[in-house]
C-alpha cells in the first residue's frame, strides 16, 4: 500500500519497539511509546514483532490511502478514530484500499498516542537495525522527521493470508486495566540510597502533576521536593528507560523513550515495563503516584504482560483459521486454495500457512 | 545492598542492573567496568542483550521475559562482578589516531584559547596534541566520546554564548574537558580544530570510530591534508591509523 499524509496531526512518527544494541556508543534508543500498544497492534494484523508503525499524538493524522489495499488496526488511545468519516473501533481490524480515509477526531479521555498498525508495516530504510524516529538527530523514520503533509509511505510485504485477519477484535481482557489514580509500580535504586529516607518516603506517597514539558525524551514532575541527602549531582552513568531523575531542585522526571543514553543525575527509581507505556498515556495536569514493587516482583510483572501479547497470538491463530461463514452449512464450489494449520509435533505446537501449488 | 563494598550491583528497574565499581573517575575503575562487559560478552547470558559502560559502572540491559530465576540472575551477576575485580588486573590498550586541522576556520577559537591561557598558538596545538586521551565512555549525544586525559594548562572555559550549530567533527575545549562534535549540533566549547574523520556515521558498521576503553591522539595536520582525507573519507577508502599504547596499569 501506499499511504498519503493529507494532515499530519500534532506529532506523527514512525516507529517500532525501538534502536536498541547503540546505546554504549550514545545513541538514544527511541521506538514507541507505548510499546505494548504496538505489539499487540502487530500481532493484530499478522506483523513481525519489529514492524513499524505510525505514532499519533494528541491530535492524529488524515491519511489517505493511495494505492493497493490491506489490513489496519488503530491500538493504544482512542483518539476518535474513522474511516472514510465512519467512527471506527481502536483494536480491531479492518480492511482499507485506495482511496479510503483514516482520520481522527480528538481524544475521547483514555490517553494521549494511538498507534496506526498496518499490514506490512511502514516500509522506511532500517538504521542502526530500526525504522524508529530519532526526532533530535533527525536518525531514522521517514527522513528523520515527523510527518508533514504531502508525505507518501510504503507499506511492507504483508502476510500472505493478511485478508484473514480482518474483523478480529482484541478481546478486552488482553488490554491492561488501567483505573484512575492507580499508583505506578516502579522498583527503587539505582540510587535510592543518595535520598534521604524521608525523600523516598515523600517520592512513595505523595502524588506528582505532570507539568508541560512532557515529550518523548521524558515527563517532568511537580509535587513534593524529594529530599537527598547530600546533593544530586553522581558521575554520569546509564539513564534506563523508565528511570525517574530527581536533579537537585527535588522534582522528578520521569526519562522516556528518546532519553539520553547517560546522566549526571540521581535516579531514585525505574517504573515496571507496563507502567512506561501506562504512563505514556497520560497528558500534562494529570497526577501520577508512584508504588514500590520488588525486582522479582516487576519482573513477574512484565512477563505477566508478555503472557497476554502470546494469548492475543493464539486469539489471532484461531481467527484466522476459523471456517469462513461462507462455507458454513454448504459445500463450498470453489476449492480452498490456502489456509493455516495447527500443527503439534513431539508435543510442540506450530502455526502453519499453506498455499496450494498450481501445476 | 553492601554498604561501602565494591563492586555494587544496583537495581535499575526489571530489564537493567548496574555494576559500579567506584565513586571516582581514573584508568583503574575503569579497567573493571571494561573487564565486566568482556567477561559477560563472552559468556552470552540468555536474554542479556547490551552494556552501557560508563566512567565508573556497567548499565547491563536484559530482556525480563527470558530470566527464569530472577534471584539466581542476580546472584550470578554479582559473581560475575566481583571475577571482573580480579580480571581487570593489566590490559593492552590499542589506540587511534584523529587528524586534527587546528586553527583558523577549522577551529575559530583558538585565539580564546590563546587569550586565556597566554600560550601561542603552537604551544596550545603542541600541548593539545601530545598526550594520549583515555574514552572512557560514549554519551551525550550519538558518538560523543568523554575524554580523560587533557593537559589543563590549556583548559578554558566554555562560550558565554553557545552556537547553534557547529560542524560535525570539530574539535574543542570546555573547561578541563576535550572532546569532538560527532554530529552537526548546537554547543558551547572552544572549538580549536576539525577533524575530517566521521566520528558518528548511522549507515556504517560500527556508526561509531571511538568506543569506550579505546584510546585516541590526536594528529595535527595541514588544510591540504584535511581535503586529502576528506575525500578519502567519502569515498570510504580512508583506513583510520591505530597504535598499541603498549600495556596499561590498572
Amino acid at each position: 500500500m501506499k499511504i498519503k499524509i493529507i494532515q499530519p496531526g500534532m506529532l506523527t512518527t514512525v516507529q517500532d519497539v525501538g534502536r536498541w544494541g547503540f546505546q554504549g556508543k550514545g545513541m538514544p534508543v527511541a521506538g514507541a511509546m507505548d510499546l505494548f500498544a504496538l505489539k499487540i497492534g502487530n500481532v493484530m494484523v499478522g506483523n513481525n514483532k519489529d514492524a513499524a508503525c505510525l505514532e499519533v499524538t494528541v491530535l492524529g493524522p488524515t491519511l489517505s490511502v493511495l494505492e493497493g489495499e490491506g489490513a489496519v488496526v488503530v491500538t493504544g488511545a482512542d483518539l476518535g478514530f474513522s474511516i472514510n468519516g465512519i467512527a471506527s473501533c481502536c483494536n480491531t481490524v479492518y480492511k482499507v484500499k485506495e482511496g479510503d480515509i483514516l482520520s481522527f477526531s480528538g481524544m475521547k479521555g483514555n490517553g494521549c498516542r494511538a498507534y496506526v498498525v498496518f499490514s506490512g508495516g511502514i516500509d522506511v530504510p532500517i538504521i542502526m537495525g530500526s525504522r524508529s524516529t530519532y526526532l533530535r538527530a533527525h536518525i531514522g523514520g521517514f527522513d528523520g522527521r515527523a510527518l508533514v503533509k504531502g508525505d507518501v509511505l510504503n507499506t511492507g510485504e504483508p502476510h500472505i493470508l493478511w485478508q484473514r485477519f480482518i474483523d478480529f477484535k482484541c478481546p478486552f481482557d488482553v488490554l491492561p486495566e488501567r483505573r484512575e489514580g492507580q499508583p505506578l509500580r516502579v522498583v527503587l535504586g539505582p540510587q535510592d540510597e543518595a535520598f534521604s529516607p524521608k525523600g523516598v518516603e515523600t517520592f512513595l506517597s505523595e502524588s506528582y502533576k505532570i507539568t508541560d514539558s512532557a515529550d518523548r525524551m521524558g515527563y517532568r514532575l511537580e509535587g513534593p521536593v524529594v529530599e537527598h541527602l547530600e546533593g544530586a549531582d553522581i558521575i554520569s552513568d546509564a539513564i534506563p528507560l523508565g528511570s525517574i531523575q530527581v536533579p537537585g531542585h527535588g522534582q522528578p522526571i520521569v526519562m522516556l523513550a528518546d532519553r539520553q543514553t547517560t546522566g549526571g543525575y540521581t535516579k531514585i527509581a525505574v517504573l515496571c515495563s507496563p507502567d512506561i507505556s501506562a504512563i505514556a498515556q497520560r497528558l500534562p495536569g494529570e497526577k501520577v503516584s508512584f508504588k514500590q514493587v520488588s525486582f522479582e516482583e516487576a519482573v513477574l510483572i512484565t512477563q505477566k504482560e508478555a503472557g497476554q501479547v502470546s494469548k492475543l497470538k493464539q486469539n489471532v491463530a484461531t481467527w484466522i483459521t476459523r471456517i469462513p461463514t461462507s462455507t458454513i452449512g454448504h459445500k463450498s464450489e470453489m476449492p480452498v486454495s490456502s489456509g493455516t494449520w495447527k500443527l503439534t509435533v513431539d508435543g510442540h505446537s506450530y502455526m502453519v500457512d499453506w498455499e496450494r501449488i498450481e501445476n | 545492598m553492601e554498604d561501602q563494598q565494591w563492586p555494587k550491583v544496583l537495581l535499575a528497574g526489571d530489564s537493567c542492573i548496574i555494576v559500579e565499581y567506584g565513586n571516582s573517575i581514573g584508568l583503574e575503575i575503569n579497567a573493571r567496568v571494561q573487564a565486566l562487559r568482556r567477561i559477560l560478552e563472552k559468556r552470552k547470558i540468555s536474554g542479556v542483550h547490551e552494556f552501557v559502560p560508563t566512567y565508573r559502572s556497567l548499565a547491563i540491559y536484559f530482556d525480563p521475559v527470558k530470566v527464569e530465576q530472577p534471584m539466581h540472575f542476580l546472584s550470578l551477576l554479582k559473581r560475575l562482578a566481583i571475577a571482573a575485580e580480579s580480571e581487570s588486573g593489566v590490559e593492552k590498550g590499542v589506540g587511534i589516531i584523529i587528524p586534527v586541522c587546528y586553527g583558523r576556520d577549522f577551529g575559530p577559537d583558538l585565539d580564546n584559547v590563546v587569550h586565556h591561557t597566554g600560550l601561542t598558538e603552537e604551544e596550545i596545538i603542541n600541548r593539545h596534541s601530545s598526550p594520549d586521551y583515555y574514552c572512557y565512555m560514549l554519551g551525550f549525544t550519538p558518538g560523543f566520546s568523554y575524554l580523560g586525559g587533557m593537559d589543563e594548562t590549556i583548559a578554558t572555559p566554555r562560550l558565554k554564548e553557545p552556537r547553534e550549530k557547529i560542524p560535525a567533527g570539530s574539535v574543542g575545549i570546555a573547561g578541563k574537558q576535550t572532546g569532538i562534535y560527532p554530529i552537526d549540533s548546537p554547543g558551547g566549547w572552544q572549538l580549536i580544530g576539525r577533524t575530517p574523520l566521521r566520528m558518528f556515521d548511522a549507515g556504517h558498521e560500527p556508526p561509531t570510530l571511538v568506543d569506550a576503553g579505546l584510546w585516541i591522539r590526536f594528529q595535527p595536520i595541514s588544510e591540504e591534508e584535511y581535503k586529502n582525507i576528506e575525500i578519502q573519507v567519502a569515498h570510504g577508502t580512508y583506513t583510520p591509523e591505530m597504535f598499541n599504547k603498549g600495556e596499561v596499569p590498572a
